[in-house]
């Protein structure tokens, strides 16, 4: 009889820190049993050998910064039939989108001897900005866990399980004392999605939102309530200006504290 | 005689993305390129405007792989500035994360990245199809590099524990003692890959390299030292830049070092051995002598031997502070902004990584500067291409190409680090 064909999963990678892919090859214990589930088709990380397209899976890391890669991405999607976006690069255009709140023209003339050669985009943006994107994996890094939970979902053709509540719940059930209400320590747990079991509050931090914006915030609350704390307005703007800066809740509330 | 040219669009198994370019005319090759195309990401530029004490978590993201040396790095350049020395039990909890960052990413350079070349696979996984026992225990291996990192940092990429002046967090005694019988298992381990790795083949490949790396006077250096060159200089990060300069080359988004006074200049565990062998415990001495290697090691192939005795030290060091450690009262020093200019040089993994900040009274950083290693070495790889394709024009062109990718890949090189974030054009003339 003849064997059914494993699914093809190919990894890409746009402006990112390579982090949210190496997450695959972290998962020590469960490496073999996905390449044998698989067909690992595209990796250039982890392999030099390259199988053509189309794919069955591609994994998106980074984002979109040249035009170049703004080309290259619909290329990508053409030739996979879901399309994955993994890491806060990907799906919110990542740290290094704090250039969109700035003149990248400045930027380039702050650190670079010969500026006429730079050909970058104004924005560092979203997968999503560019083509349709089948499913978001959140995270800066992502959670491998997520990320076999995924791949898991896709081979049993079942929807992933992801939930999009607040870190606030998995901080609870961890049975934390809440870092902003005990210490006054600024926490964004109450508007950043779940994903890494409340890790920064579990060493006595606040949440500095590496999974972007919950489903549904309230980020003027809290904004507000970081101001009653005494923080600044520039401590506030730089509080949600992280690795998700561009996602909308985050930029719009970091916006409305800009003088 | 020949003319040849060898290209390979997008380098595998590497952190980021390259490619490579050799061109042979006559015999001699006119031109080797390491092509760093990574897009511009602009940290130097962003971090303007942060405070001082987001840098190790901004500065992370810079590289996935070894993120552990930037927040390092940048930590005790930002300690430098404010006046505060982090020592004690503190100070060996910072060697123990780098420990764990180490071993997890030499082995996966050394088995999951570099090895298939040796041995002849596209990668790990069609490896482990025939060697599934080595694959497995290098899995094993890599996994508790991790686990310090899960440990002591809170997850193995970006690790969240770790702050100007020390850590948010210290862990329990009893959670670091767990730690003891895989890292027993796991120096047995290492020392079996030092056995594996010397019986390869090495292509015969030897440069009079300038190595610099930090240098300690009484332990294998990790965050602190001197900065040394084999063949030269001797100073303490802050006046590293008076001895090296980064220049502009047309076919790279990333700068490449340059010891002013010289050349090309090689960092990395071949620069650190070279420096530090005498302050290598014992066991990995012994090791190192019984694979036949000497006190220097000037083929840039046989660094997968190099990697695999710090594997053995990095696991002799994480059971030596874990078997003193004593938690510190405080998890970390208060630090007090103040205003100047502080250097950090800490060793990543693939080399030397510097950073130098300047801030302001209040804790914002006014400018940011950061050389990581792989644009240090580029101008070495670029000359090992060019070596090794002259001393092998008859190989066969698939072969050579193969050859080629694995002279960079001798680097572990992290193109994501490297590319000081522009993007240049290639001009051609």
């Amino acid at each position: 009889m003849a064997k059914t064909q494993k699914p093809t999963l190919a990894v890409w990678k746009f402006a990112s820190c390579d982090g949210c892919q190496l997450s695959l090859l972290d998962c020590e214990d469960e490496l073999l049993a996905v390449a044998g589930a698989i067909q690992i088709a595209n990796f250039p990380e982890a392999s030099r050998a390259v199988m053509k397209g189309p794919y069955d899976i591609s994994l998106v890391e980074g984002s979109i910064t040249t035009p170049h890669d703004a080309e290259r991405i619909h290329k990508i999607r053409r030739q996979s039939k879901l399309l994955i976006t993994i890491g806060a690069c990907a799906t919110a255009g990542g740290i290094q989108a704090l250039r969109n709140f700035a003149d990248v023209k400045e930027y380039i003339a702050a650190v670079y001897p010969s500026p006429q050669y730079i050909e970058t985009l104004g924005k560092s943006t979203p997968i999503a900005d560019h083509v349709f994107v089948d499913f978001e994996l959140r995270g800066c890094p992502i959670n491998k866990y997520q990320l076999l939970e995924i791949v898991n979902a896709l081979l049993n053709n079942r929807k992933p399980n992801t939930p999009t509540y607040s870190v606030c719940m998995e901080c609870k059930r961890r049975g934390n004392v809440c870092v902003m209400v005990a210490h006054g320590t600024p926490c964004l747990g109450p508007v950043t999605q779940a994903g890494c079991n409340a890790l920064c509050p579990s060493f006595n931090r606040g949440c500095f939102g590496c999974f972007g914006p919950k489903e549904i915030t309230n980020t003027s609350a809290l904004g507000d309530w970081f101001k009653q704390t005494g923080m600044a307005d520039d401590d506030i703007v730089r509080t949600f200006r992280g690795f998700n800066a561009f996602a909308e809740p985050f930029r719009r509330e970091s916006e409305a504290h800009e003088k | 005689m020949k003319n040849k040219t060898i290209k390979v669009d997008y380098l595998a198994r590497v952190e980021g993305e390259g490619g490579l370019y050799v061109k042979v005319k006559n015999g001699v090759v006119t031109d080797a390129k390491f092509n760093i195309f990574e897009p511009p990401r602009f940290f130097e530029a962003f971090l303007q405007g942060r405070r001082f004490t987001e840098a190790p978590d901004i500065t992370a993201r810079i590289c996935g792989i070894c993120p552990v040396a930037y927040q390092m790095s940048s930590t005790h350049a930002m300690e430098q500035i404010c006046g505060v020395k982090v020592d004690g039990q503190l100070r060996e909890l910072r060697r123990l994360l780098y420990c764990g960052e180490w071993i997890e990413s030499h082995v996966l350079h050394i088995y999951m990245l570099h090895l298939p070349d040796f041995l002849g696979y596209e990668d790990s996984i069609a490896m482990a199809k025939d060697h599934p026992d080595a694959v497995k225990k290098a899995l094993k291996l890599k996994k508790i590099g991790n686990d310090i990192m899960i440990v002591l940092g809170g997850r193995e990429i970006h690790p969240i524990n770790v702050r100007v002046g020390g850590f948010y967090k210290v862990p329990a005694k009893k959670d670091l003692q767990a730690l003891i019988d895989p890292l027993k298992w796991a120096l047995d381990a290492s020392v079996e890959t030092v056995e594996l790795v010397s019986t390869l083949s090495f292509p015969d490949l030897e440069r009079d390299y300038e190595f610099v790396s930090l240098q300690h006077p009484d332990e294998y250096p990790l965050c602190e030292g001197n900065i040394v060159s084999s063949k030269g200089f001797d100073v303490e990060p802050i006046d590293y830049l008076k001895h090296v300069e980064e220049i502009h080359v047309e076919h790279s988004t990333s700068l490449q070092g340059k010891v002013i006074e010289r050349d090309d200049y090689l960092t990395g565990p071949m620069a650190r051995y070279h420096h530090n062998y005498n302050r290598l415990p014992k066991i990995a001495r012994d090791t190192a002598k019984k694979a036949g290697l000497d006190k220097t090691c000037k083929n840039p192939f046989k660094s997968i031997i190099v990697r695999a005795v710090e594997t053995v030290f990095a696991c002799h060091e994480a059971l030596r502070i874990i078997k003193n450690y004593e938690p510190p009262d405080e998890p970390y020093i208060e630090v007090t902004p103040k205003a100047g200019i502080g250097h950090g040089a800490s060793e990543a993994p693939r080399g030397l990584l510097y950073h130098r900040y300047e801030i302001d009274d209040s804790g914002i950083i006014k400018k940011a500067r950061i050389i990581p290693p792989t644009s240090q070495n580029q101008k070495a790889v670029e000359k090992d291409l060019k070596q090794f394709v002259e001393q092998n024009l008859d190989m066969p062109n698939d072969e050579l190409t193969w050859k080629c990718e694995q002279t960079v890949r001798n680097y572990d090189p992290c193109i994501s680090c490297s590319c000081h974030f522009l993007k240049l054009r290639i001009d051609r003339e």
